[in-house]
Order: structure tokens, then C-alpha cells, then sequence
């Protein structure tokens, strides 16, 4: 009788806990992988290419599945450095194959050679290029962050990669260079 | 929120009137220097040969340029216009032809070019006024700002906010607070505008009076000029809504928000604005800036700014016009450039300012000061060396940071950190780089870290914007494939339908075309090639 009882508590203390926990796990559901999300964030989002994977977000799926955390030349250091705080690994340099850490550039269309074969618009990741068939193109700056996957395509070659000049809005203080030094210390 | 802050303007006031001042943490004294320039009267200055004046010259957007090259321009006319409320004109110092629109080295630590109009002056400095508004009591409140913005008028202590901006609070104003105290070592800008041109400070004044409504209005000067503070308060005798405070000498006594405490002995939040808690102040050149743009119809073409210095033989003040290049002003001051080593000019105060990077570089609308020291004067900072952990920088900041864990922080770039210890409430003002026993330039640090961290949050709004960008492509493209395949599909069923309609007339051919060709291969492999065929 004893052994009864007991069976029966145990067994609907299980059938409400099972309850609770299916009602939380349908009521609760994440719906993607936050990991992933989380590493996407961290990532430069230049879509590049330059990792092996066809954007950031794959690249981001790839690490939350164990790839290798330095694989991004825009991100570069800094990047590394916050995947590994997060990934909870050591931070590695970063690898060679994939490209070197670069200043930040913009693509530039020479207009007057542009033949209007619509080649960069199809290859850019983030429709930063305007234009139509045989028409010319052109780069929108704001919105170009630089992947370099355009330059490629272009049968003529019209199109470079400029680097983006600082302005005094954007211009960041460099220490010990003698630019702009303050002189704050006064000995009289 | 902040409202059970808010101060009281009768009970500052009454307190003021006791003689009872507050004061603010930290602070220094470093030796004055002001009698270098401020003996003598403000100096009108013949103009340049050649003006360099930048289109954008305050905080804010810039407005686009209305003139051409070739164009000839009055004195004061718009050389920009823009309908954005956060842009205000520049105008053309003098009259003169426009003779060029280019690329000029900026009146900015960087000295990175920006744009800019050049103008070459006919020596007419033929004004073009604005319509003069003499009796501004009787003009709306709307049409006063208005003014002030299209006379190009910016804050002219140092941080060039348009005025028009700060003249327009959604929120009571308690106290109207002007500004004479000018803490900043060696510059006497102010002082001189004060002792000669009260008068007219005071118009500005009672223009802001009419604009903004303040309970009570308050002047702060500090007690190292009372000869401003005496002509201040001739010009204000026969007011009784204006209150006149000596302050006493402490850098930087002059910052807004230590001015507010000093005087209110309530404290600014540090994410907050002194209309916050019902203070607004104004500078004693803007009030003086102010009176010219309505009495007068003049726009903000000329500021008074400080050359000093022991490299200088006749150092002084001056009327300069906005866009004089620095050369032209040395000239005037007897630049003797034995005394240097390098030929070293320094914009603004010996605390705050920063090094012109060539002498092209044009004064603008924040430019007080030129200080161009000899080789003992402001010896350069040598090799820093390790922090002693003495805290004397913690005594010195007059914000209650902790300069210290900031410094820390900024040069790891441990940038969370470092604002987690309000880097952003740091004003930049030296006092811990003056104090510092090991010579580390403290500012350059937190100056480093707070671009840095702008840069950061900048690369991270774009990368946001990539990102959507990204994904709509990316949505558009799947979409796209989506609506081929399907049509695709559609295209292929409406074949195979045909077919079917044609009933096995098809399959028929193709059955026939099976068995003629397995009837050759048949006929090929009983009959195989001999060499006789050959």
C-alpha cells in the first residue's frame, strides 16, 4: 500500500512538472540560436567573403559550430578579441590565408569607363551600387562598407578601392605624434 | 524629472546678495599671465590680404554654399544658407571678391582640411546691413531668433552652439547666467570686450531678457578683473533685475556647469543640461554679438581675440575678422621668432588649447585666443612617466571624476570602463594634466578614448545598416529564386499538359525512335565490319 502511495505522488509530480516543462518549452521557445546572433553582432558586416563563408552571418554560424575565430581581416584584432571574450578561448592572430587587416576603404567607380554591364551591382552584398544596363553606375559611400567584391567583376576595370579620408568629425586623437599636442603643461 | 532640482532664482538671488558664493570641487591656480595682454585697448586691425573662411564653424551641420567664384560680396552677406535648425550661415568678413572654394586647412587639432571660402577683400568693407530691429520689445520672440540664427551667432566661449538653439527652451528659465569670468590662464578677451563695450553687452542682455523671460538675471566675473566688473556694473546701475557677482580666481571657475555651482550651489547632471535645472548661460561676447545683429544689423563678422604670449613683442587684443589667417595677427603682434624654437602657435589657452598646424590656418567663430610662448614659457611635455598613484589628479578635477582609473582605462582601451567611470562628464579642462607630478598628458588620454569610442559606436550603427541591408538582399534574392522556380514549374506542367493533350502520339515517336535504332544496332552486330569492306 506504501509503495502504492508512493508510486502515485511520484507519478503525478511527474505528470505536472512534465506539463509545466512542455507548456514552458512551446510558451518559452527561442527561435533562432542566440550564439549566433550574438557573434553576427560582433562582426564588422562588411559581407566580404574573405572568411570563406558567403557573408557574416554564415561565417557567425560557422564559429558557433567551432570554426576558427580569426578569420576576418576587417574586423581584424579588436574583432578577435571580443569573439574570444565571448567564445570563452584564447584570442589567436589573425590567419594570413584570409587576408591582412587593411585601412578602411570605399569602392570608387571611374564613371566615364564604366560600360553599364551591371556585373558590380549583382556582385555587391549590401546594393551600395546604383545603376541600370547600360547605363553608367555608381557607388552610394554611406553605404558601401568596402568588401572589395565588386572590383572583380568589372570587365574594365573601372572601379577602385579609396581609402576613406578622415574628417575633423571623424578624425581620432593619435598619442605622441605631435598632431594637434596640447600643451596643458605650464612650468613658469 | 529633474525638476525637484530646479533652483530657485529669488532664493540665489537673496544668497548672492549676502555675499554667499558656493564652491566646486577640485579646481587650480595657475599663474595668470593676463596683464601680458589686457593693458591695452582692443586693437582694430587692418584686414588681411587674403580672408579663409570655413563654411561649417560650429556644432552642428553645415550649411550649402550660395556664392560663386568670381562673385563679388558685401561685408556680412550669407556666403552659406541652409533650412536645417541645426545649421547656421557664415558670412563674408568684409567685402571682396570670392576667389576660391577649396580645401583649407581647419582651425582643429587635426589641422585636417575642410572646406572653405576664400575671399580677397577690395578694402571697401562695404557693409550689407540687415533690416535694424531698435524696438525688438515689440517683435515677436520667433522673429529674434531668427535673426540670431541668420547672423550666424554661435556661442562664442569656446563651444560654438548656435545660439538660436539655446535661446529657445522648452523649460522655464530661472536664471539667466552670463558669463564674464574668463578662468583660462593668459587670455583676456572678455575682460577687454567688458570694461569696453558694457554698454552694448548690456543691450544683449536685455534682448536675451526679452527672448527667453528669466526670473532673475545673473553676472559672474571673476575678481582678477575689476575693471570689468566696474563697468559692468555702471552699465547695469539703473537695472534692478540684473545681479553683478565677483567670483573668486579658480580654473576653471569659467566651465558652465562649475559656474552654475559656484553660483547656485546645485550641481548639473552629468548627462544633463543646466535648463535642466533652470539655468541658461551665455557668454559676454555673444550678449555683445547679440546687440550687433539686432540694434545694428550686423552679422557675426569679427570676434575679439587674445595675442599673447612671450614670443609676441606687442602682445594685445584684437578685432579680427573671422577668417584672418594667424600669420596676419602675428604680424600685428610683432611675432620674434628667435624666441621659439619651432615656430609653435597655440589656438585657444595654454589649458585647453591646441597647436595650429600651419600659420594659413584662419581664426573662427570659438578662436579667443592665439598664445605663441617663448622656449621657456610652455616647455614641451617630455616623456611621461609612470603614474605614482599620488591622486593629486582626483584632488584637481573639478568634475569629481576619477582621472586616475579614466587614465587606466583609456590606455588599456578598456573603453566600457572607462565610461562606467563617466569619461563623458570629463570636460577636458587640464586641471589634472597641470597637477599631474609625472608629466602624463592626461586629456590627450581621455581625448583618445572619447574619439575612439565615437568611432566605435559610428563603425557600429554602419555595420548595423550593412547588416539590414544584407539581409533585405538577401530576402529579395531567395524571394527572386523562389518566383523562377515557380515559374519554372508552372512552364513545365503546362508542357507536360500539352503532351498529355496530344495523347500518345508522342510516346509513340519516341517508341518507334527506340526500335529503329535498336533494329540498326541489331543489324550492325550480325554483319560486322570486315577488312574486305575496307
Amino acid at each position: 500500500m506504501t509503495l502504492l502511495t508512493a508510486l502515485l505522488i511520484i507519478g503525478t509530480l511527474a505528470l505536472i512538472f512534465g506539463a509545466i516543462l512542455g507548456y514552458s518549452a512551446i510558451k518559452f521557445k527561442v527561435e533562432a540560436d542566440p550564439l549566433v546572433e550574438q557573434i553576427d553582432a560582433l562582426l564588422p558586416q562588411t559581407q566580404c567573403g574573405q572568411c570563406g563563408y558567403p557573408g557574416c552571418k554564415p561565417y557567425a554560424q560557422a564559429i558557433a559550430n567551432g570554426d576558427e575565430i580569426n578569420k576576418c581581416p576587417p574586423g581584424g584584432d579588436a574583432t578577435i578579441k571580443k569573439l574570444a571574450d565571448l567564445m570563452g578561448v584564447e584570442p589567436k592572430p589573425l590567419d594570413g590565408n584570409h587576408g591582412v587587416e587593411d585601412v578602411k576603404k570605399v569602392a570608387y567607380i571611374r564613371e566615364a569607363e564604366c560600360i553599364g554591364c551591371t556585373k558590380c551591382i549583382q556582385a555587391c552584398p549590401v546594393d551600395a551600387i546604383i545603376g541600370a544596363s547600360k547605363q553608367m553606375h555608381t557607388v552610394i559611400i554611406d553605404e558601401c562598407t568596402g568588401c572589395d567584391l565588386c572590383v572583380a567583376p568589372c570587365p574594365v576595370d573601372c572601379i577602385d578601392m579609396v581609402p576613406v579620408k578622415p574628417t575633423p568629425q571623424t578624425w581620432q586623437w593619435e598619442l605622441g605624434k605631435g598632431v594637434g599636442d596640447i600643451p596643458i603643461k605650464q612650468v613658469l | 524629472m529633474v525638476n525637484k532640482y530646479m533652483i530657485d532664482a529669488e532664493h540665489v538671488v537673496a544668497q548672492l546678495n549676502q555675499g554667499r558664493l558656493f564652491d566646486f570641487s577640485g579646481g587650480v591656480h595657475p599663474p595668470q599671465q593676463k596683464s601680458l595682454s589686457n593693458t591695452t585697448p582692443i586693437n582694430t586691425i587692418q584686414e588681411p590680404p587674403v580672408l579663409y573662411i570655413p563654411i561649417k564653424q560650429h556644432i552642428g551641420t553645415q550649411g550649402n554654399i550660395c556664392v560663386v567664384v568670381g562673385q563679388h560680396v558685401a561685408k556680412g552677406e550669407a556666403l552659406t544658407q541652409s533650412s536645417n535648425p541645426f545649421s547656421v550661415p557664415v558670412h563674408a568678413s568684409t567685402s571682396g571678391i570670392i576667389k576660391a572654394i577649396t580645401q583649407h586647412p581647419s582651425a582643429h587639432p587635426s589641422g585636417i582640411p575642410e572646406m572653405t571660402i576664400t575671399l580677397e577683400p577690395d578694402g571697401q568693407a562695404q557693409w550689407q546691413l540687415m533690416p535694424l530691429l531698435t524696438d525688438y520689445t515689440k517683435v515677436e520672440q520667433v522673429v529674434l531668433l531668427e535673426r540670431i540664427c541668420q547672423a550666424g551667432i554661435t556661442g562664442l566661449g569656446g563651444a560654438g552652439f548656435p545660439t538660436h538653439l539655446k535661446s529657445n527652451p522648452q523649460k522655464p528659465v530661472e536664471c539667466l547666467i552670463i558669463n564674464g569670468v574668463e578662468c583660462e590662464p593668459y587670455i583676456s578677451s572678455d575682460d577687454r570686450i567688458m570694461r569696453e563695450h558694457a554698454w552694448q553687452i548690456k543691450q544683449g542682455i536685455d534682448i536675451l531678457r526679452h527672448i527667453v523671460k528669466p526670473k532673475q538675471i545673473i553676472i559672474a566675473v571673476e575678481d582678477n578683473k575689476p575693471q570689468a566688473l566696474d563697468a559692468l556694473k555702471t552699465a547695469c546701475l539703473e537695472d534692478n533685475g540684473i545681479t553683478i557677482t565677483s567670483v573668486p580666481t579658480k580654473y576653471p571657475s569659467g566651465g558652465e556647469k562649475q559656474l552654475i555651482q559656484i553660483l547656485t550651489g546645485e550641481e548639473v547632471p552629468h548627462d544633463g543640461l543646466p535648463i535642466d535645472i533652470g539655468c541658461l548661460m551665455y557668454n559676454v561676447g555673444t550678449c555683445f554679438a547679440i546687440a550687433d545683429a539686432v540694434l545694428h544689423g550686423k552679422a557675426l563678422v569679427q570676434r575679439v581675440v587674445t595675442l599673447t604670449g612671450q614670443a609676441l613683442a606687442q602682445p594685445q587684443n584684437v578685432w579680427a575678422l573671422l577668417g584672418t589667417p594667424i600669420s596676419h595677427l602675428l604680424d600685428i603682434a610683432h611675432y620674434d621668432p628667435s624666441k621659439q624654437l619651432v615656430k609653435k602657435v597655440i589656438m585657444g589657452g595654454p589649458m585647453m588649447g591646441f597647436t595650429a598646424v600651419n600659420d594659413t590656418v584662419p581664426v573662427v567663430k570659438i578662436t579667443n585666443c592665439l598664445l605663441v610662448p617663448d622656449k621657456q614659457e610652455l616647455p614641451d611635455i617630455e616623456d611621461e612617466r609612470a603614474c605614482i598613484r599620488c591622486g593629486l589628479c582626483a584632488e584637481a578635477c573639478p568634475a569629481g571624476l576619477l582621472p586616475q582609473q579614466l587614465f587606466w582605462h583609456s590606455k588599456a582601451k578598456e573603453y566600457d570602463k572607462a565610461q562606467a567611470y563617466n569619461l563623458d562628464a570629463c570636460i577636458e579642462c587640464g586641471a589634472c594634466a597641470y597637477v599631474c607630478p609625472s608629466e602624463i598628458p592626461l586629456v590627450h588620454y581621455y581625448r583618445k578614448a572619447k574619439t575612439d569610442i565615437k568611432h566605435i559606436a559610428l563603425e557600429k550603427e554602419k555595420s548595423e545598416k550593412a547588416r539590414e541591408r544584407f539581409e533585405t538582399r538577401q530576402a529579395r534574392l531567395l524571394a527572386d529564386k523562389q518566383a523562377r522556380e515557380e515559374k519554372h514549374r508552372l512552364a513545365a506542367e503546362a508542357r507536360k499538359k500539352t503532351m498529355d493533350n496530344k495523347g500518345n502520339d508522342a510516346k509513340d515517336k519516341i517508341a518507334a525512335a527506340l526500335a529503329r535504332a535498336k533494329a540498326k544496332r541489331a543489324a550492325a552486330q550480325n554483319n560486322p565490319p570486315t577488312d574486305s569492306d575496307k
